[in-house]
Formats: C-alpha cells, sequence, structure tokens
C-alpha cells in the first residue's frame, strides 16, 4: 500500500485537486467561481496527461540528431493530446463568460440561488 | 532527486492555491490565483519534460484566461455572496468521486515507467521517424502537424464555434421579457 503512494503520488495528488476543482464547481453558488473552478479541474486533467507521458530519466522530445549516446525521450503523444485541450479550453471558458454576462443582464445577478428565486418569481406572476 | 524536491514543492504550491481559491470570496483575487495556479503548473509541465505544453500553458492558461476573466469583471460584481447553507452534500459527492478515482490510478503504472502501456505502441515509431523523415526535430510539432493535422482542423472548427457564441451571445437580438410570459 505504502509503496502504492510512492510510486504514484502525483496522480494521487492530481485527484486530489481535480477533486478540489469539482467541489468548488458543484457547491460555489458564484457563476464566476464555477468557472473558475471548472479551470481548475482542467487544468489538473492536463497533469494527469503529462504525468502518464513521463519516463524517468527521460528529457524533453526533442530529437538531437548526431548524438552519442542514445537519448531517452519522454512520451511526445500525451503533449499533443493535451496541447489542443488548452486551446479548446480557453474556447470554452470564453463562451461560459458570455453565458455569465448574458445572464447578469437578465436578472441583474450572477448568484445561482439568486436567478432560481428570480425564475420563480416570473413563472408565478405569469400564471396570475 | 533534486527533480523531485522541485515537483514535490510546486505541487504542494498548487495545492495551497486551490484551497486559498476555494476559501476566498473576492473574485479579482480568484482570479489572479487561478492565473497563479496555471502558471505553477507551466512549470510542472516543464518539469514533467512538456516544455511545448508548457509554452502553451504559460500563455493561454495563466494569461489569455485570466485576461478574459478581468475583461468579464468589468461588469460583474467583484464579491461573492455569502452563504449559510451547509455543503455536505457535495463534499460526499466529492469524497466518494475522489476514492473511486484514486482507487482506478492505483492500478496505473508506476509514474515514469519506461515500460509502461503508453510508451510501447505509436511513440517510439514518432520518435524515431521525427527527424529521419520529417526533418523536424520536435517531436510534438511534428506528431501534430504530419500526423495529427485533423485534430488541428477539428480545434480550429472547435475556436471558431465558440467565438461565433460569443458573439451571438452578447451581440444578438435580445428578446424583450413582460411579466405575462413565461421564459422558462
Amino acid at each position: 500500500m505504502l509503496d502504492v503512494l510512492i510510486t504514484h503520488w502525483n496522480y494521487f495528488i492530481v485527484v486530489f485537486l481535480m477533486m478540489i476543482g469539482l467541489f468548488i464547481v458543484i457547491s460555489s453558488m458564484n457563476l464566476v467561481k464555477k468557472l473558475v473552478g471548472l479551470n481548475l479541474f482542467q487544468t489538473s486533467v492536463f497533469l494527469f496527461y503529462i504525468s502518464l507521458g513521463k519516463i524517468s530519466g527521460g528529457t524533453a522530445p526533442i530529437i538531437v540528431a548526431k548524438a552519442d549516446a542514445p537519448i531517452l525521450y519522454s512520451n511526445p503523444l500525451p503533449h499533443v493530446l493535451i496541447l489542443t485541450a488548452i486551446v479548446v479550453g480557453v474556447a470554452t471558458t470564453a463562451l461560459g463568460l458570455a453565458l455569465v454576462l448574458r445572464i447578469k443582464a437578465s436578472f441583474d445577478s450572477i448568484e445561482e440561488d439568486a436567478i432560481l428565486s428570480e425564475k420563480r418569481n416570473i413563472r408565478r406572476r405569469s400564471l396570475l | 532527486m533534486a527533480s523531485l524536491i522541485i515537483n514535490i514543492s510546486l505541487v504542494g504550491f498548487m495545492l495551497v492555491i486551490a484551497l486559498m481559491i476555494l476559501s476566498s470570496r473576492r473574485l479579482f483575487a480568484v482570479i489572479v490565483m487561478s492565473g497563479a495556479y496555471s502558471l505553477i503548473s507551466a512549470a510542472m509541465f516543464i518539469n514533467l519534460d512538456a516544455v511545448d505544453v508548457a509554452f502553451t500553458e504559460a500563455a493561454v492558461g495563466a494569461g489569455f484566461t485570466t485576461v478574459l476573466f478581468m475583461a468579464a469583471m468589468a461588469w460583474l460584481p467583484a464579491e461573492e455572496k455569502r452563504r449559510e447553507t451547509p455543503r455536505i452534500f457535495p463534499l460526499l459527492i466529492c469524497l466518494v468521486v475522489g476514492a473511486l478515482l484514486m482507487w482506478g490510478v492505483s492500478y496505473l503504472p508506476a509514474l515514469g515507467d519506461p515500460n509502461a502501456a503508453p510508451h510501447q505502441y505509436v511513440a517510439p515509431r514518432y520518435l524515431a521517424e521525427s527527424y529521419d523523415k520529417w526533418h523536424i526535430p520536435n517531436a510534438v510539432t511534428m506528431v501534430l502537424a504530419s500526423y495529427r493535422g485533423f485534430d488541428t482542423l477539428g480545434e480550429v472548427v472547435v475556436i471558431f464555434t465558440g467565438g461565433l457564441g460569443v458573439l451571438l451571445i452578447l451581440t444578438g437580438k435580445r428578446r424583450v421579457r413582460t411579466d405575462k410570459e413565461d421564459e422558462s
């Protein structure tokens, strides 16, 4: 059990960071803070992928053409996938922020409970 | 050994910042701390040999995302409202999900194991062909451009859609809500 903790410590900490992000997303009522929590979660997932590509004793995957001895390189594939994911993450964050601004314009609040009670009031008024 | 010490201290910083984000209610501070979190994770990526990812994370994750949040904050209140309700249910969900993930993660190959499955199939081929066949020394750029071009095409489509969505949401025609009308 203990040796698993030592050989996998990076993964365990990544899971911990991820859960802090998830907790912010589902427990916070403020929409901006929810988005920040989403970013936290996302960065932790990136860290998880990059940890998977690491080889101990390896170096960055930039090929040295005329090396005297064979060089051990880390796995470039997770790096490629995460490069794409980072840019897509910014697109989703921008879209989320635009939605938050629109919600603020409509409901004059970015707190989830205030928005929900306002919606309930609107429905009640429309029933009367 | 030195790399391990650097790694542990960086991860410690990340944990502290994440907990500070969790506890702070001032949104500007939260946003700047999330930028710092991205920057430290970029340092972590360098330590894990992912230099290209570190560049992108530092420029896009720490720089551009923070700018986006700051720009949005111009129209938003700077303080989160205080709440009294207990947050036991979300905590319970996070504990259960975290325990499951940790259980799953403990079956992965050890960190840095050169014989792990991800390092066996295409990765050696990419590294071998990168310079000899395509004459590009940077293997990450080579894979991105020469083998996974459609990934980048899809990424561009996503960014285009995102930009279009932002423009439509922010400048699109607004329906004026009356009391009679039920929007839900």
